[in-house]
């Protein structure tokens, strides 16, 4: 069972130990200033960059990700903007259309739902229903989570967005993920929601010193084994990779994929990973139903059907809309117990 | 109605106050349309005349091809408020910029899209606006700043606001003008919108056509105010109300607003009192309004008006407006024409443009393969 402080604390140990392995050329970061030197770096050396948002500017962003900018480049580059979404959205999409490159932050994902329209029916059609004439490449930073924040403030709808052609979808679980794909969106010509959380902005990890981007594409093994593949993208991935280092001291060898990138979908990764363990265990924050992870057991079986020995294992939230209560919301919530469960049930 | 008082304003001009083509008395001794039609030129006042003769006849031919078959799903026509965006496009420099509602039609021609690939567009081939992608109500005009014509009531008010604020970001000497009809404005977008270029004193127009309806409910029953300028002063913005069946009144009406916009005085909001004389599209059955009340509108015809006007002015005669007429025909003949002779979108291109930077092509299948190495196409 999952437990805030108790399981940030946790990450944040493993997220040290990795940083002890450091080697050259590469030094360690929160996620936060992960993401706060990428904008920089695009801020600094693109003039058509700027960030729109809700308390963005003097109070510095409601997880603290832009704090400073706005004294730094000033009222016109960091907007303080009312709190509508779905003109903020609209804003970024014209804007972008017209040669800007906004960097939108929507303070929560629960939010991004007034913004729905301007996404779905904005950002992502412009390209294809104007016949590749023009682009709306936008970038919109919102951040998943929870941690009693009751029902409207707990949710995570990333699969709503994969949902959509037209957007391309990030949900990176590192600082190093963080910083190269929040660059790549920023230099690329399409839409992209980029999708934070809000629980793992102050893990720290190693990233490359100097400029990198990383291609908005492609899943990436985090841990190599033999006997089940797991599956998550976001908090998601750094819970399997401690369920992993646990299943191993049992003698049990996962093999952990971070989906990193929620659309385009890299189905291969983990079909190559399935065609060597036979087994596989998908695990979610959001509810499974109509979720992602049922589109990946979906597409998983459609091309690796005959190298799969047990029924692919799920794991997700409990689908009820989240109480405010500590306890219920312990149960609600996936923690390590749970995926360590599911790997064994398909053994 | 508070349409009847917008129309009262603009009798003189309807009726010639100031027939001689001279020097122009003072504004308050004119009714609205008399100062342009003393300052354009006669080229430009029977180009007027051309292109909402064009928009009309385009619309009847479109009309006649959806009957046809040629034309699928929607059809929403501009019959009756051609004025609005011939006068309101005529304010516009090349460098401004437009955002439209669905019904497009009439922007795309009055600002200078080929009628040949809008109606080829609307037969949704590979020559149209958006090659055939888009459809009736997304067409473009790119060479003007024409971004497109969107479907989702009041979701271009924010898009149109973004345009500005780029405008306004980059220095530049422009103007986004933004069309809308009278039922996006009790959407929120529509306050969103306008609250955010009126704190940022965007270079924007929010042009609205009250055609009284929004679709099939008029507006008595869906609006607080039957002004919709009204809302505008919510925000703090300088509002008009125009008569749009008047397309001298409407250009001027315009001007000002482009000049407002364009003196760093922030938005400005553009009621023009029209009226649509078909259905909202061709599967509107039209009951909610009376025939009655559409021979009314139907009676004062701004195309029949600005004829009989230039004619009282005497700048041009019959004869002229018979020669327009005919060339419009053989023009949209050859439009039709085109439209037919093209081909339809190939069906191997299905996947163009859904990304503008290319991605694995077998993810962008959503399946998988051996071969997926790295980016193509």
């Amino acid at each position: 069972m999952a437990s805030t402080l108790a399981e940030l604390e946790e990450m944040q140990r493993e997220a040290a130990k990795g940083a002890s392995r450091a080697s050259g050329g590469m030094r360690e970061v929160t996620y936060r200033d992960a993401l706060r030197e990428a904008i920089t770096e695009e801020m600094d050396k693109n003039p058509n960059v700027l960030l729109l948002g809700e308390d963005i500017g003097a109070y510095g962003g409601s997880y603290v990700v832009t704090r400073g900018f706005q004294e730094k480049y000033g009222r016109k580059r960091v907007i303080d903007t009312p709190i509508a979404e779905l003109g903020i959205v609209g804003v970024a999409v014209g804007a972008a259309m017209a040669g800007l490159k906004p960097i939108v932050e929507l303070m929560t994902i629960n939010f991004s739902l007034l913004a729905i329209d301007q996404i779905v029916n904005h950002a992502a059609k412009i390209h294809y229903m104007f016949g590749g004439q023009f682009t709306a490449p936008l970038v919109i930073r919102t951040a998943s989570g929870w941690g009693q924040l009751g029902a409207t403030h707990s949710q995570t709808f990333e699969g709503w967005y994969a949902h959509v052609p037209g957007l391309r979808v990030v949900m990176p679980s590192t600082p190093r993920d963080a910083k190269g794909f929040l660059k790549a969106a920023v230099q690329g010509n399409d839409p992209v929601m980029f999708i934070e959380h809000s629980l793992i902005y102050r893990n720290r990890g190693l990233i490359p010193d100097g400029e990198y981007i990383l291609p908005l594409e492609g899943a990436e093994v985090r841990k190599e084994g033999s006997d089940v593949t797991i599956v998550s993208w976001s908090r998601g991935a750094i819970l399997a990779m401690g369920a992993a280092d646990e299943l191993e001291r049992e003698g049990i060898s996962s093999e952990v994929i971070d989906m990193r990138v929620l659309r385009p979908l890299d189905i291969d990764t983990v079909a190559k990973s399935v065609a060597k363990t036979n087994r596989l265990v998908i695990v979610e924050e959001s509810w499974r139903t109509m979720g992602l992870g049922a589109e990946i057991a979906a597409a998983v079986q459609e091309v690796a059907f005959d190298d799969l020995d047990a029924p692919i294992g799920r794991v997700g939230s409990i689908e009820v809309p989240m109480p405010y209560a500590r306890n219920l919301e312990r149960i609600i919530i996936p923690g390590k117990d749970e995926v360590i469960q599911a790997v064994k049930a398909t053994l | 109605m508070s349409r009847a008082k917008a129309t009262t304003t603009n009798g003189a001009a309807a009726n010639g106050a100031s027939r001689r083509r001279g020097r122009s008395a003072s504004k308050t001794d004119n009714g609205p349309g008399v100062d342009a039609l003393h300052a354009l030129e006669k080229s430009e006042l029977l180009s007027l005349y051309r292109q909402m003769y064009l928009i009309r006849r385009f619309e009847e031919r479109s009309a006649e091809q959806y009957a046809y078959g040629k034309i699928g799903g929607f059809l929403h026509l501009y019959i009756g408020e051609e004025a609005v965006a011939v006068g309101a496009i005529k304010a516009l420099s090349p460098a401004d910029h437009l955002v439209t509602h669905y019904r497009d039609h009439g922007y795309a021609l009055a600002i200078g899209a080929d009628p040949g690939p809008v109606m080829a567009e609307l037969f949704g081939k590979e020559t149209g606006t958006t090659k055939g992608r888009g459809g009736s109500m997304h067409l473009t005009h790119v060479e003007r700043h024409f971004w497109g014509g969107y479907a989702i009531v009041a979701g271009h008010l924010p898009i149109a606001t973004g345009i500005g604020l780029a405008l306004q970001y980059q220095e530049q000497d422009a103007v986004c003008m933004c069309i809308f009809g009278d039922g996006a404005t009790n959407a929120g977008a529509f306050h969103e919108a306008l609250n955010m270029a009126a704190i940022w004193k965007l270079p924007v127009i929010f042009l609205c056509e009250n055609n009284l309806y929004a679709m099939g409910t008029a507006h008595q029953y869906i609006s607080a105010v039957p002004s919709m300028a009204t809302k505008a002063l919510a925000y703090d913005m300088k509002a008009e109300t125009v008569d749009g069946q008047d397309v001298l009144a409407m250009y001027e009406a315009a001007r000002r607003a482009v000049e407002w916009c364009k003196a760093g005085n922030g938005p400005y909001f553009l009621e023009a009192m029209t009226y649509r004389f078909r259905g909202h599209s061709m599967a509107d059955p039209e009951t909610y309004r009376d025939k009655d009340e559409v021979e009314q509108y139907r009676s004062r015809d701004p195309i029949t008006a600005y004829q009989e006007q230039l004619i009282e002015a005497g700048v041009a005669d019959k004869a002229v407006f018979e020669q327009i007429d005919r060339e419009v025909e053989e023009q949209l003949e050859a439009a039709i024409f085109f439209a037919d002779a093209s081909p339809f979108p190939d069906p191997s291109t299905i996947y163009d443009y859904v990304y503008a930077e290319p991605i694995w092509e077998t993810i962008a299948r959503n399946g998988a393969s051996e071969d997926s190495e790295g980016p193509r196409g």
